[in-house]
């Protein structure tokens, strides 16, 4: 689970670590406010940040430095209900709903801090590079020997000297290495307490006057691990989701909406995925990934085939299911339930194996429902995507 | 011969008297495998479905003399499930539960190390021996014995190919669901190690997908060591950076953990890979010289 840097700020600053000065604005009234007190207790300027689950907002205008309260106000307007497009947002980009307003600080150098679990090794990695600021993915793919990396025995966890070898190495001065270990280690605490997936400290600064700050923090969740903090469920944006993903959410269904006009309703992520690239062979393209799940029930069923029916660019469907803990039976009871109730129109290609697959294919051909049935994956990918086509216009369906 | 369960397997299943415990330890008895009991903590002493059921994994096996153990505990306590199997000195733990916190499997594996468990999973469909022994939840009926070992990240990914090559009359040695998770007990390279020396394999079909490096890593592995066949393929040709696919491993992160990239160190190590899903058994077929 994704959650805003103002947030992430706000759980870091619990466990100890230096943010700047700041808090979250959801209006121009508010920016105005945090702008006033910022800079009315030593700040010579503050910085506006649209608050969306996805990097390079400054280059999509979405950091821009206030010296007053009124320019601040003024951009904060701007910003709010702006849509940002960065190179993560992809083209549709995203609505900018709260911002964060910060003191700004002299910055001396601009550092990178990261800790995720390396998955060859088992066990947590500490990541540092001179090089901050910059896109990290580029930096580990251009020069990786200038990213350090410290694997942290998951029994012991980050000890000082582990630290202090970071801090040397990043370059910090003699006075910063204490302060640095400090940060360092109540940062990795807060990755072990929050079960975070990955947290990201990108820049991490000193300042003219020696200090140490997270001028940006990056916190995912382990999705989970979810079940044992309640309070940081709390923290979810579902603004910032695909609408029919949270719908999806809420029925432990794995759906992804992709941009193709293929609806997919697969079992097993691994042949989710298989099914997406056999639709691509075929000509067409997947409109969603979806995988149901090992043990779903009818109405799991029902409902993933209804979320998958309400993307308006669906043109034809296909399902493929593997019938093992999933009877296809089961399956075929929830695709009738819903494409009755859905009162369904679009051409659903079948492609069903494994267990009571012949009591599953009763059930679809007594139901009276339009059905076409293939024999093989390769052939329902083909049927399918021909499908789709057709309803396009009559034109290009040949 | 076959690798890791067979004919000589005794099995104990964690969580037994659950729903998905009583069904599949059912279903692996209905195959064949020699099921010997179950834990449940605070049911020891108790039998369900005839099973003695035991408070603890090490009780359960001096008393029922189980090599082996399949686990179905919910995600919370799975992680310590696997711990208690490793203290108990079992041969191999097979994993099922989908959806362990990774810092949790951290822990796990960590006390892995030096012990002689082997771990298969977590989030994974388990391993079957076809004509000999299942310990998952694969549907026994579509494998056929024979000699094509098959190493996957995926499950119903792994039924397909076993379909595809029963339907071809090729059967299989053994099929193994590694799992999708981001920390895993057995890797491809394990895998296809035990294959390599394995003398009822004659070929290997590897089931890789997007996210990490482990096919790269298996890669190299058959390069330099693998003397039979080994065919590919990779899921998620058309998956997205940065979304999590299903599985938790699963997932394209700073342009790294491709398909295609995958894709190109496979074929770059000699492996001939299926490029579409439905392909995967005339390839292997291809690879070892069989028209069907």
């Amino acid at each position: 689970m994704k959650i805003h840097e103002y947030q992430a700020k706000g759980i870091l600053k619990k466990y100890g670590v230096s943010v700047p000065n700041g808090s979250m604005a959801a209006s121009r009234e508010e920016a105005e406010a945090e702008a006033k007190l910022l800079l009315s207790t030593g700040a010579s300027g503050v910085v506006v940040k649209a608050q969306i689950h996805a990097g390079g907002r400054g280059k999509g205008g979405g950091v821009k430095i206030a010296k007053s309260v009124s320019e601040a106000g003024d951009l904060a307007a701007k910003m709010l209900g702006m849509k940002l497009v960065t190179h993560q947002t992809g083209p549709e980009g995203r609505i900018v709903r709260r911002l964060l307003i910060e003191e700004t600080l002299p910055i001396e150098k601009e550092l990178y801090l990261g800790i995720l679990v390396d998955r060859g090794e088992g066990k947590p990695v500490f990541m540092a590079s001179a090089a901050g600021g910059m896109d990290i993915e580029q930096v580990a793919a251009e020069t990786p020997e200038a990213i350090l990396k410290q694997y942290i025995d998951p029994g012991m966890g980050l000890e000082a000297f582990q630290a202090r070898k970071i801090a040397f190495q990043l370059g910090l001065k003699p006075q910063q290495i204490n302060p640095a270990v400090k940060f360092l280690t109540s940062l990795y605490r807060a990755f072990l307490d929050t079960d975070s997936s990955l947290l990201e400290i990108n820049p991490f600064i000193t300042t003219t006057d020696g200090r140490l700050f997270a001028l940006d923090a990056k916190v995912t969740f382990d999705d989970n691990a979810l079940f044992r903090h309640p309070d940081l469920r709390e923290l979810r944006d579902i603004t910032e989701e695909d609408p029919l993903e949270v719908e999806a959410s809420k029925y432990s269904l794995n759906y992804i909406k992709l941009e193709g006009s293929v609806g997919c309703m697969v079992n097993g992520a691994g042949l989710a995925m298989a099914t997406m690239d056999i639709i691509k062979y075929a000509g067409g393209m997947p409109a969603n990934f979806l995988d149901v799940g090992g043990g779903a029930n009818a109405e799991q069923v029902a409902h993933a085939f209804e979320i998958l029916l309400s993307d308006k660019s669906v043109k034809a469907v296909l399902i493929n299911i593997f019938g093992g803990i999933l009877r296809v039976d089961t399956l075929a009871t929830g695709v009738v339930e819903a494409a009755r109730k859905t009162n369904l129109k679009l051409p659903v290609v079948l492609r069903l194996e494994g267990t009571n697959v012949e009591e599953g294919k009763k059930i679809l051909m007594n139901s009276g429902l339009n059905f076409i049935v293939a024999a093989t994956m390769k052939d329902a990918a083909d049927q399918v995507v021909a499908a789709a086509r057709g309803i396009h216009g009559v034109t290009e369906w040949r | 011969m076959a690798i890791l369960v067979d004919k000589n397997t005794r099995l104990i299943v964690q969580g037994l008297t659950g729903r998905e415990g009583t069904f599949h330890a059912k279903a692996c008895a209905a195959y064949g495998t020699q099921v010997v009991g179950g834990v449940t903590p605070g049911k020891g002493g108790t039998t369900h479905e005839g099973w003695p059921i035991f408070n603890t994994v090490r009780e359960a096996a001096e008393k029922t003399g189980a090599n082996t153990t399949v686990i179905f505990v919910p995600p919370p306590f799975a992680a310590d499930a696997i711990m208690e199997a490793a203290d108990a000195d079992l041969d191999l733990i097979v994993c099922i539960t989908e959806g362990i916190p990774t810092l949790d499997m951290v822990k796990a594996w960590e006390f892995l190390q030096n012990r002689r468990a082997r771990l298969i999973g977590p989030n994974c469909p388990g391993i079957i021996s076809p004509g000999k022994c299942k310990v998952g939840i694969m549907p026994g009926s579509i494998h056929k014995e024979g000699a094509i070992g098959i190493v996957s990240r995926s499950g119903t990914l792994t039924y397909e190919a076993v379909h595809q090559l029963t339907q071809r009359g090729i059967g299989q040695s053994t099929a193994i669901g590694i799992g999708g998770d981001p920390i895993i007990g057995t890797t491809f390279v394990d895998a296809l190690d035990l294959f390599n020396r394995d003398p009822q394999t004659e070929a290997v079909i590897m089931i890789g997908e997007i996210g990490g490096n482990a096919e790269e890593t298996a890669a190299e592995f058959v390069k330099s060591h693998m003397k039979k066949p080994v065919v590919g393929f990779i899921a998620g040709q058309t998956a997205p950076p940065g979304r999590r696919m299903g599985h938790a491993g699963a997932i394209i992160s700073g342009g790294t953990g491709t398909a295609s990239e995958k894709m190109k160190a496979l074929e770059a190590a000699g492996i001939r890979v299926a490029k579409s899903p439905a392909a995967i058994g005339e390839t292997l077929a291809a690879a070892i010289g069989v028209n069907v």
